[in-house]
């Protein structure tokens, strides 16, 4: 403490803020010093990220509120067995800048049930199904069409005909545009589900080829 | 089991009573809690917890009822932090649960270790919206770090060991624990085995030798180096190597407001904490330097200020033992994934020669001189409370425990205190819980050793909001000092209101508080009232000197505003130091 009659009745003393020497340099929304070389902001990409989980009650409730409460931008989510007992894979299609994308496999990386983590490759085997429920006037136009996408026809009655196609998202979106003269009725997509290509690990520390054999955990990013 | 004894057995030579076996679920909780070395647990009673409770009866663990569940989260967050390892804490199903839930976001924010235990409907009728039933994991997901369901009266114990194990390893933080009373009642002779966290979460202890290596390098060449030294860490019991370091390679210090206590405040070195309310020179050295060795911290926006403005000119050494917080907030140039203690180690083998920053110290101790703490004391105004800080700092020991609520008190118990010893400073930080204070100084007291002081520095408002735990420390002879720094405000927002709402005092006079003396004395605690500077010393020594709880009502200036301030979102390097500046 001081008695000192310099020091103002309240608050502190100092150079104010506009005699002080301050630095010119800037970082972007993502902490990212902004040097000339440096990128600016990163743009959104979408990333194909898959994870291998213990088939805990409430996971999916946990890796999609993680979504939620981080703001993370998620397109779609899908999630089945494998061939390890109490192992499930999530596949998830995000859109998210690269900071965004690692945080998304960090984060989950931390969750409990969350074996293991990655990004697929741009090259990973990756898959959609949907059903497409259309008008039933033109039924042979219907199945035409059908046929062009490889797809099939699992229901026709006198007034719908619902089909199911699979393939990735071009193909799907070009398969829905090619259906709308019939009249859509209803849609169910999946959503990607994927795995990597030939021998590469799905997700860091899998091993294809001995599915039955369970995962061992990784640290890996 | 059978309860006679063979005629002899009394006198038999014995080496330890050993624990009778388990027979039930809630046998099983207790004894992989005493399995771990657990002493202490605070909770409050309840219908779906009633048989863990039945099995703590016979147990030596030291259980300290409660006056609400938030106050038994808080406690035992306080306990985790002075004793760095997990507390405990249980409450009921439902409402017990949900009173919980403030400590343990708290916890989860400052990474504080605890384990929560709460009691739940039977298994067979969850789901049914039972009375006091509350799909307590289903809230709790989003502020543990995980939680469990328990299922099975055979494993419950190992699930109990494996919360435990969880909430301290790596980065800590809360796990949960939710009994379903059928599991706790349920008959098993299954004795839990050795607590261990799940397979999942193994962190990693150890940087990569490349990337510290690289670190290393631009520490030689730093022109401007500082250290950041967050509450990492302090829970990495990595003090000793940090302030090794600092001093070895005569860095400067700078720490985050959990972090308090990690580096001497009275060393050459140190800059106290930045941020919001930081110190000048602190904030000046972090816009300023050219590489920002952080070490346990999760670059937190009152720390930051605007991300655009923050060490705008550093590159910046970001060791954390959890890889989600590296460039979370804040880029770092060089990560260093690792436990801060064998980082730090690492960092110091590696590096050959020290920085040269000769003309770097030389500025930072300038700013030290030009933005000093100095706050006036005219005898016309009323009680300033950062005397009262200086005087309760002075009459304490250096090891004493200061815990606080949250808002102006706060940041003046952190600024006016000189901190010295890790642990000493048990705050809430990330989540800013009002009401802290007074649960933590219980669970500070039950865990720190007797001839530590545990001193409550709370405000006015922050106090009246768990103020039942009063009667807490009365029945428990807790030897605690609470000094309210009251200012008939909940200060903290009246100051924004006359900084950013033109003065509108909107609901923030707290001038129809009860006299705090009297009603510490109607707690059966010691009261006190101070409005004048000559009676602080004396008041604050007969407090202490008092051998249970005492509250000093201290009514302080009303219109004292915390500085140094950077406007929220703000540049670092643009501090206020009064209200003009703002």
């Amino acid at each position: 403490m001081s008695s000192d009659d310099d020091l103002p009745k309240h608050g502190l003393q100092g150079p104010a803020p506009e005699e002080r020497p301050h630095p010119e340099g800037r970082r972007n929304s993502q902490g990212i010093r902004i040097d000339p070389e440096a990128e600016a902001e990163h743009e959104p990409r979408r990333a194909v990220i898959s994870a291998l989980v213990e088939d805990d009650p409430g996971v999916l409730s946990r890796v999609s509120g993680l979504f939620s409460r981080r703001q993370f931008n998620i397109e779609s989510l899908t999630v089945g067995p494998t061939t390890v007992e109490n192992h499930s894979r999530i596949t998830m299609v995000v859109e998210e800048p690269d900071p965004g994308i690692d945080q998304i496999e960090k984060q989950l990386a931390k969750l409990k049930p969350v074996i293991s983590v990655g990004e697929l490759d741009a090259d990973a085997v990756r898959t959609e199904l949907v059903l497409l429920k259309v008008e039933g006037d033109d039924p042979d136009k219907v199945h035409a069409v059908t046929e062009m996408y490889d797809g099939q026809t699992l229901d026709a009655g006198p007034r719908t005909i619902t089909v199911q196609l699979t393939g990735d998202e071009q193909k799907i979106d070009d398969a829905i545009d090619a259906f709308r003269q019939f009249g859509i009725i209803e849609i169910a997509r999946t959503g990607y589900t994927a795995l990597a290509r030939g021998d590469q690990a799905t997700v860091p520390g899998e091993k294809p080829g001995t599915a039955d054999e369970p995962t061992q955990p990784t640290n890996a990013q | 089991m059978s309860k006679q004894a063979p005629p002899d057995a009394e006198e038999a030579d014995e080496p330890e009573t050993t624990q009778s076996p388990v027979t039930t679920g809630s046998e099983s909780v207790i004894r992989a809690l005493e399995n771990e070395g657990v002493e202490a647990a605070f909770g409050v009673q309840g219908g779906a917890i009633m048989p863990v409770y039945d099995a703590l009866y016979h147990s030596d663990i030291r259980h300290v009822t409660m006056a609400h569940e938030q106050g038994a989260a808080h406690a035992a967050d306080a306990f985790s932090v002075v004793r760095n390892e997990p507390g405990v804490c249980l409450a009921t199903s439902g409402p017990g649960a949900t009173n919980l839930v403030t400590g343990i976001a708290d916890a989860n924010m400052d990474s504080d270790g605890l384990l929560a235990l709460t009691g739940q409907v039977p298994s067979d009728m969850v789901g049914s919206d039972a009375f006091q039933e509350t799909d307590t994991t289903g809230v709790t997901a989003p502020i543990t770090k995980h939680n469990y369901f328990a299922s099975d009266a055979d494993t419950v114990g190992d699930t109990v060991g494996e919360a435990l194990a969880l909430a301290d390893e790596g980065r800590p933080g809360p796990t949960l624990v939710d009994l379903p009373k059928d599991v706790t009642l349920g008959e098993t002779d299954a004795e839990p085995g050795p607590a261990a966290p799940p397979e999942t979460t193994r962190p990693q202890y150890v940087a990569d030798e490349g990337d510290v290596q690289t670190a290393a390098d631009a520490i030689e060449a730093a022109e401007r180096p500082l250290l950041l030294f967050g509450g990492g860490v302090i829970k990495a019991d990595a003090t000793g190597e940090a302030r090794a370091f600092a001093r070895d390679y005569e860095i400067p210090v700078v720490t985050t407001m959990p972090g308090i206590g990690s580096f001497p405040e009275d060393d050459d070195l140190c800059l106290s904490w930045a941020g919001m309310h930081g110190t000048g020179y602190a904030n000046m050295a972090i816009t300023h330097t050219d590489l920002l060795i952080a070490v346990g911290t999760r670059f937190d926006d009152r720390l930051t200020g605007g991300i655009d403005t923050f060490a705008p000119e550093a590159e910046v050494i970001h060791v954390d033992i959890d890889p989600a917080e590296i460039s979370k907030n804040v880029y770092a140039d060089y990560p260093l994934v690792g436990d801060a203690g064998i980082v730090i180690d690492q960092l110091d083998d590696a590096i050959n020669t020290a920085p040269e920053a000769d003309e770097w110290r030389e500025q930072v101790q300038t700013w030290k001189d030009e933005y000093p703490m100095d706050y006036a004391t005219p005898d016309d105004e009323p009680l300033k409370p950062q005397f009262v800080v200086e005087v309760l700092d002075e009459a304490t020991s250096d090891e004493a425990i200061v815990t606080t609520g949250v808002g102006q008190h706060q940041m003046w118990a952190a600024q006016y205190w000189t901190y010295r010893e890790p642990r000493t400073w048990v705050s809430s930080h990330g989540l800013g819980t009002m009401g802290y204070g007074l649960p933590a100084a219980i669970g500070a007291r039950i865990a720190a050793d007797d001839d530590q002081e545990v001193v409550c520095v709370d405000g006015d408002g922050s106090f009246l909001m768990t103020i039942q735990e009063l009667s807490v420390a009365v029945r428990e002879e807790l030897d605690i000092t609470v000094a309210v720094l009251n200012n008939e405000y909940i200060g903290m927002v009246r100051q924004w209101q006359d900084a950013f709402f033109e003065g509108r005092r909107m609901a923030a006079e707290y001038n129809w508080c009860p006299e705090f003396d009297k009603l510490a004395e109607a707690f059966g605690a010691r009261g006190f009232r101070v409005d004048d500077y000559d009676e602080v010393a004396d008041t604050v020594e007969e407090a202490l000197e008092y051998d249970g709880p005492s509250v000093i009502d201290f009514h302080i200036d009303p219109a004292e505003n915390v500085y140094p301030m950077v406007p929220s979102g703000g540049a670092n390097g643009q501090f206020a130091l009064t209200d003009d500046q703002l």
